[in-house]
């Protein structure tokens, strides 16, 4: 019964790894760390699937566009009794984030949050430990601005290639 | 505890992260560059976001209360929805004016950007120090979302002590609007730490922050903000100012009911669309 129960949990890890952040196709929900949990309950010969997400952010509005991929694809693959569940604590840090998933950020072209959490203080026009650009990797940028294109990320510019960059900020 | 305690202080945090991104929203497109245009509208979805995890566990908790639904036709002034159950969109869309309890600093007009920036500078210092208290509310669901919107707030307020830093040591009149912001939205700080009825009951229930507290740290961390703006005289002899309250009461100024024509208009006219 319990090898059955992990296998098909297992799968169900399996299938998530398809869905991918609206706003990062790059990234899939597993690669962000936004999957707590996966559980299987059976009741009345029925399989009742519990996927337990996290969001990012509080106003994360792709969050409601990753509950609906979530269900349509485990529909596709059979599923039909499907609950998402969101809860908020512990909360979401960048840490989260799988290293296939930094890799993968990187090579899209947006700088994969530092390993080290540092924006959780309030201390004022702080610089931000060296953010390293995608293009060129050079360790030469400057941030343009704290918030970005979503509210994942930051501006920064690198002051070496020129380029600007997206950086999914540390926090 | 009572669950109508919990209710009501919920709905209380719950309508001050909406009004005041209802009103950064207002900004969008109108922003002074590129970059604090989005950033605002940046602030403005996050608070959105405080408010729709608020909403969410403020309706579970009044269905909870109203076990049995209500008569179909019943009064919607309190929030309820369609079928008398409440959601996080019938308390954002269905109540009135004197059933919000957001403090009257948040629904103040954005007025120039100075004062767009010292309304979110004063708000973003208290929510700093009510999320750190609220983190360890033996109400699990408000300290699970104060844990969650510390990170966020914590952002807000980097950035607005810098923008008054800016203003305030930038050009004279950079620091002149600055200091009329001062004069229209001082009046609205005192209400912060003036607990209403609920907030006490959440107290003394041990879910709520006791606001009072809040004070030297709230006042501490704007002389020091202040000081480094060139500010220290400006706020000297404030302490003595006549402080509007009453918005956590319901009591609001004439500002909120335009916010809430303007928010609230889709829901009135066309009752449950979706889109
Ligand atoms: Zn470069």
């Amino acid at each position: 019964m319990k090898t059955t129960e992990n296998i098909s949990v297992r799968k169900v890890w399996e299938i998530l790894e398809g869905v991918c952040d609206p706003e990062v196709p790059v990234l899939t929900v597993i690669d962000l760390g936004i999957v707590r949990d996966v559980k299987i309950a059976k009741a009345n010969e029925e399989e009742k699937i519990e996927v337990v997400i996290t969001p990012t952010y509080s106003g994360c509005p792709a969050m409601d566009v990753i509950r609906m991929n979530i269900r349509m694809v485990l529909m596709q693959h059979g599923y039909n009794n499907v609950q998402i569940t969101t809860i908020l604590s512990p909360a979401w840090t960048t840490d989260w984030m799988t290293e296939a998933g930094k890799q993968k950020l990187k090579a899209y072209g947006i700088a994969p949050p530092n390993p080290k959490q540092q924006v959780c203080h309030t201390e004022l026009f702080a610089e931000d430990e060296a953010v390293q650009c995608p293009h060129c990797n050079s360790y030469n940028t400057r941030r343009i601005s704290e918030f970005g294109s979503t509210a994942c990320k930051a501006l920064f510019q690198c002051n070496d290639c020129q380029e600007p960059f997206d950086y999914f900020k540390c926090y | 505890m009572t669950k109508d305690t919990i209710y009501n202080y919920t709905l209380h945090l719950a309508d001050n992260a909406l009004i005041l991104a209802q009103r950064n929203s207002e900004w969008c497109g109108h922003g002074p560059v590129l970059e604090q245009d989005i950033a605002i509208t940046n602030i403005s979805l996050d608070l959105l976001g405080q408010a729709r995890s608020l909403y969410q566990y403020a309706a579970t908790l009044m269905n909870e209360l109203n076990a049995t639904p209500l008569p179909k036709g019943a009064p919607i002034a309190n929030g309820e929805g369609q079928a008398g159950l409440a959601t996080e969109d019938s308390l954002a869309y269905l109540r009135d004016v004197r059933a919000y309890k957001n403090c009257l600093l948040v629904e103040q007009p954005n007025g120039d950007w100075a004062q767009t920036i010292l309304r979110q500078f004063f708000f973003s210092t208290y929510q700093f120090f009510l999320y750190q208290q609220l983190q360890r509310s033996t109400d699990a669901t408000l300290a699970a979302i104060a844990e969650k919107s510390l990170k966020e707030v914590t952002y807000h307020l980097r950035w607005s002590s810098e923008w008054v830093i800016r203003l305030g040591d930038g050009t004279e009149e950079s620091a002149n609007r600055l200091l009329n912001a001062l004069d229209e939205l001082w009046m609205y700080t005192g209400e912060l730490f003036i607990p209403a009825s609920y907030e006490t009951a959440a107290v003394e229930a041990g879910a709520g922050v006791d606001v009072t507290a809040l004070k030297t740290h709230w006042q501490q961390r704007v002389n020091e903000v202040f000081a480094e703006a060139m500010l220290t005289d400006a706020t000297a002899g404030r302490e003595s100012t006549w402080m509007q309250h009453g918005g956590k009461e319901g009591v609001h100024s004439e500002h909120l009911g335009y916010i809430l024509a303007e928010m609230q208009y889709m829901q009135r006219v066309y009752p449950g669309c979706e889109w």
